[in-house]
């Protein structure tokens, strides 16, 4: 009664969400290895098609899952992948803000956030540098991305600037295969 | 005498119901281009006055250290302080709403569109520079680790069986996570 493979897209994002620890950008490297090198859902080419198209959309950029899903298994694939990465943290965390007054000080509670901060951080390195590898395929588009970052840490231009720019030179033919 | 003070001087509380939990977190789920975090700031603490600044903090930090999509954690948040349940779904669902339904559309089309060079390019050069967006928000958010030698490991390690060595994330949490959160307990 139900798509084998939605079921599969299920389980996969279901677990998933609560591995995404630091946001769904530092899932990237994870999702990739399920979706392209584990179950051959999509190859590089679509998984980093998915990636642009979720940056290029408003909310939140978890997006990507909505995308692949849909790639994988049409409308419904995209809901069950969406609502299969939220639902399960969802649900911990309603419990957990719950009980979440009573260790409010707690030095376990400041040991957890200052210990998770170094493995964020070099988790959402891992994935930029996925990303990279997935979609950077000519000198030109690892160009864009250097310059990105450059610019990012030294100038306060808002960030759409530069989905604009990268968008706008590679419709001008500028990145080519 | 209490009783009569508290009647007499009631604290004024913002309660919204969950169809005005639903209609914000519709704004901020349409207005997030680029993260929604910082829209998400804007119109719970500057516009409508749900949460100080220092609650929005606190919610932020619990969303940020619990697993999942970090602002769906923050409207699971908001929504149970005001309305439970109904509150937490209302406000997640009006989140996600449109966000999910422009991504699709946008999907749709580019696969519409694919065979023409200039959209396969337009779409080669966002994710390039989005990529350059992620590389540079690691590297901003390690700036206040820099004076940790062991968090500059413990980042080091994790980008190199992710990205290299492509170990799956679940036994990279289950070996970085109690290793880290157990030295930033004794070095606390």
């Amino acid at each position: 009664m139900f798509p084998p493979v939605l079921i599969d897209i299920a389980q996969h994002f279901a677990v998933l969400s609560f591995l995404a620890i630091g946001g769904v950008n530092a899932l990237i490297p994870e999702i990739h290895l399920r979706a392209v090198e584990i179950e051959h859902w999509v190859n590089d080419a679509q998984f980093a098609q998915a990636f642009a198209i979720s940056q290029a959309a408003p909310g939140p950029n978890m997006l990507i899952v909505s995308v692949l899903g849909w790639q994988i298994a049409g409308f419904f694939g995209g809901l069950v992948a969406t609502v299969a990465i939220c639902a399960p943290s969802s649900v911990l965390t309603y419990f957990v803000a719950h009980v979440w007054d009573r260790f409010r000080t707690a030095p376990l509670r400041r040991a957890i956030q200052h210990g998770l901060a170094p493995v964020t951080v070099g988790l959402i390195l891992a994935s930029g540098y996925i990303l990279a590898r997935t979609a950077d395929h000519t000198v030109a588009a690892y160009a864009i991305t250097i310059a990105t970052v450059v610019l990012v840490l030294t100038t306060r231009l808002h960030p759409l600037l530069y989905l604009a720019a990268g968008g706008a030179l590679g419709a001008l033919g500028y990145i080519g295969q | 005498m209490m009783e009569a003070m508290e009647e007499a001087n009631p604290v004024p509380e913002l309660r919204p119901t969950c169809g005005e939990l639903f209609m914000s977190f519709l704004a901020i789920g349409m207005q997030g281009f680029g993260g929604v975090l910082p829209w998400a700031r804007r119109m719970l603490v500057e516009q409508r006055g749900w949460l100080t600044e220092a609650e929005f903090i606190e919610v932020l930090s619990l969303a940020q250290f619990l697993p999942g999509p970090n602002i769906v954690n923050v409207s699971i948040i908001v929504g149970r302080r005001f309305n439970g349940v109904a509150g937490a779904t209302s406000a997640s669902i009006g989140l996600m709403f449109m966000p999910f339904l422009i991504v699709l559309a946008l999907a749709a089309l580019y696969a519409r569109y694919a065979g023409i060079s200039a959209v396969r390019g337009a779409t080669d050069g966002v994710s390039a520079a989005a990529t350059g967006l992620i590389i540079a928000m690691a590297v901003k958010m390690s700036y206040p680790l820099r004076h940790s030698p062991w968090m500059i490991a413990i980042g080091v390690a994790t980008f190199l069986v992710i990205a290299l060595a492509r170990v799956p994330l679940l036994w990279v949490l289950a070996a970085m996570a109690p290793i880290s959160v157990g030295i930033a307990w004794f070095k606390r």
